[in-house]
């Protein structure tokens, strides 16, 4: 064999063989071309137009001029609030799957499905959920035990918890996988030493995969700073005098922003460069982010 | 030695209410998965327990709303009659409470109307009583959901989603394989480590941004090089979704072929076979639960997907089979409807019904790659 294609085929099978890498190739530079074709058009119509002042101001005259400060704050507080929520409630499942419950079992094969198919769940889905649970059953439940009016209605809260339970099946994964790949021996000489199972996993597991709790957390906000569908009815508004007073306010976000504009603008045609702006802008957040995941996960695999 | 830590009362009191406090928490997040299920069912179960007490409660709406018009669009309909079609639905949803609406949006020019009091003039007259029962509604082929007769014909919504997923995996699934051939078989090692994580960049691509790429330079593109009649329309929509589609069927066909076991690629090339012949002809066929598996979980994404569908096909419910026509897909009318609809009334039910249908077929969609292909894949490189 003198490789890939050897002259002792004849010629119609080795036209094929053309064929069949000629294909393949052009499906792939087409793929990374429309990818890239995709940044430099973000990159050449929005980069120009980032500038100091239009991360830190407030939009003007009904979001046709100025800046995208309050979007960018709101989708910061309903990050925070989003991984204050849905990070400890994912890891502590994680450690309960991967720790306590019997390997194996019928009910943690049937939680591991119920989990995975979280993760194919549509995000539209999740905001039916949002207001569905959140406002109607435990807002409309709070308002009446408070006899006040203030959680039965969208919220950064409400758009918090929702995203939460969207990235909650990213989280879980994620510990698992780093608690699993914590060495069998590190905590049979935690238990050999005396201590017990918790202690082992707080003081051996747990420090041994916090890469990976990490990794999990980041991915997880992530997802949740780019996601309008699962927020589109929760609480999101499309214009803020100010910022969110606190957790049962409406808010702006970034995704929400630039979808406003970019369908529901008085002049869509002005407005193409703020909307390429912000897409920038989302654009880095989101990669970022992933970065950052990208990057722990080799260290952690390096670390193995 | 003093005391012995680990055997002393009181923690071992502390570590028991802690890991019972660690199942509690555990428990209540898998309930919370489970609560998703039962509160979309439970809210779109509203349409039908109060089929026939409550005489349309949509009254807010429609009071704020235009009027229908009086018949629905032409299914057949000419290019130019849907051009009005496709307007005359999109002002039925105009609400002046919220000055801020996607279907007002012209698919044809991209503009707004200039001046919106023309086309929605008087607010109308109070709701007539329905007159079909909800099942033969559900079933009629017209959706409008707004005005004097409330139509949820689901039809013309089932046709768009089944039309844009079919571009969507038609576009979406055979440059994801084929690329994933390419970077699991043919690519160096420099290539594939450039290739790879620029496809995967895309997962990481919020899809509003797909979305916006599609509405602001993907229509404009297609319509002057296909020189189409409708700006936004099904396969714009489709080609954004297959851009949702596309990391997920590469990324998962391609571990499936690099799992496949070497032996079998250099038995075949032994055998005197060539590269590419293995590559289609033994390493595809090996691999093919896996790559159907991918295919699969891209359906399920390109259905469900939202943003791209709400910006790129249109939004207008034709019933039309037609990819160059504008499309709406169920998805896409949740996400546009429900955040004008009043809370509790038959319309809120029914787009949690088709929530809980989208619910459904994702459900099914990832039990058949759960269950029936991953083992087969399990079974064929662990002998029968």
């Amino acid at each position: 064999m003198t490789g890939r294609f050897a002259t002792q085929f004849p010629l119609s099978k080795r036209l094929l063989g053309a064929f069949a890498l000629g294909i393949a190739l052009t499906a792939c530079v087409a793929v990374v071309g429309i990818i890239l074709g995709m940044l430099a058009d973000f990159a050449v119509h929005g980069g120009a137009h980032i500038t100091w002042e239009f991360l830190t101001e407030y939009p003007r005259n009904s979001n046709t001029e100025g800046g995208i400060f309050p979007a960018l704050a709101g989708t910061t507080f309903l990050v925070l609030l989003m991984t204050l929520m849905g990070v400890p409630l994912g890891t502590i499942t994680a450690v309960y799957l991967t720790e306590y419950a019997r390997q194996g079992s019928a009910l943690s094969k049937f939680i591991r499905f119920a989990v995975n198919t979280l993760a194919g769940v549509p995000s539209i889905v999740f905001a039916l959920f949002g207001v569905g649970f959140f406002i109607q059953f435990v807002g409309k439940g709070l308002d009446a035990v408070t006899g006040a009016s203030i959680f039965a209605d969208g919220s950064l809260l409400w758009c918090s918890a929702t995203l939460a339970i969207l990235t909650l099946p990213v989280v879980i994964v994620s510990v698992e996988e780093a608690l699993r790949s914590v060495p069998r021996e590190l905590r049979e000489a935690s238990l050999a030493l005396g201590a017990t199972r918790l202690q082992t996993i707080i003081k051996v597991a747990i420090p041994n995969a916090l890469s990976g709790i990490l990794t999990g957390s980041i991915l997880a906000v992530g997802r949740g700073a780019g996601e309008v569908a699962a927020i589109l009815f929760v609480g999101v508004t499309y214009s803020a005098g100010s910022l969110p007073d606190g957790v049962t306010d409406k808010f702006m976000h970034l995704g929400y922003h630039l979808y406003v504009l970019a369908t529901q603008s008085p002049d869509v045609e002005a407005t193409l460069p703020l909307q390429y702006a912000t897409t920038v802008v989302l654009l880095a957040l989101t990669f970022t982010l992933n970065f950052g995941a990208i990057y722990l996960r080799s260290r952690l695999r390096k670390n193995r | 030695m003093t005391v012995n830590r680990f055997t002393s009362k009181s923690p071992k009191r502390a570590e028991h209410i802690i890991e019972w406090c660690i199942r509690g928490i555990a428990s209540v997040s898998i309930m919370l998965i489970f609560l998703i299920f039962l509160f979309v069912f439970r809210e779109a179960l509203t349409v039908f327990s109060s089929a026939d007490s409550a005489p349309a409660p949509a009254h807010a709406v429609t009071s704020a709303n235009g009027p229908a018009p009086p018949h629905p669009p032409p299914m057949e309909a000419a290019p130019s009659d849907a051009v009005s079609a496709n307007n005359a639905t999109g002002h039925l949803f105009y609400s002046p409470r919220n000055p801020l609406y996607p279907d007002i949006y012209n698919a044809e020019t991209g503009e707004l109307p200039a001046d919106i009091d023309d086309v929605n003039p008087a607010p109308d007259q109070a709701p007539s009583h329905r007159e079909t029962s909800l099942a033969n509604n559900l079933a009629g082929s017209v959706w409008q959901p707004v005005g004097e007769h409330h139509q949820f014909g689901v039809m013309p919504l089932l046709v768009g989603t089944a039309k844009t997923t079919l571009i969507a995996i038609l576009f979406g699934a055979p440059l994801g394989i084929l690329a994933a051939i390419y970077t699991a078989f043919f690519a160096g090692r420099k290539t594939r480590e450039f290739i790879k994580p620029i496809i995967e960049l895309l997962a990481g691509f919020p899809s509003v941004v797909i979305g916006f790429f599609c509405l602001t330079t993907l229509a404009s593109v297609l319509q002057t090089m296909f020189h189409l009649d409708f700006r936004l329309n099904a396969l714009v929509g489709g080609i954004g979704l297959s851009l949702a589609v596309l990391p997920i069927v590469y990324s998962l066909s391609e571990e499936a072929l690099s799992a496949v076991p070497r032996t079998l690629r250099e038995a075949s090339l032994a055998l005197g076979s060539t590269e590419w012949q293995t590559a289609y002809r033994v390493m595809l066929p090996a691999a093919a639960p896996g790559v159907i598996a991918a295919v699969i979980l891209g359906i399920g994404r390109a259905f469900g997907e939202t943003m791209i569908a709400i910006m790129a096909t249109g939004n207008a419910p034709l019933g039309d089979w037609n990819p160059f026509m504008p499309a709406r897909t169920l998805a896409a009318t949740i996400g546009s409807e429900m955040g004008e609809v009043v809370w509790g009334s038959e319309h809120y039910g029914v787009l949690f019904l088709l929530g809980a249908f989208l619910l459904i077929v994702s459900f099914v969609l990832n039990s058949v790659t759960e269950y029936y292909v991953k083992k087969r894949l399990i079974k064929k490189f662990q002998g029968h």
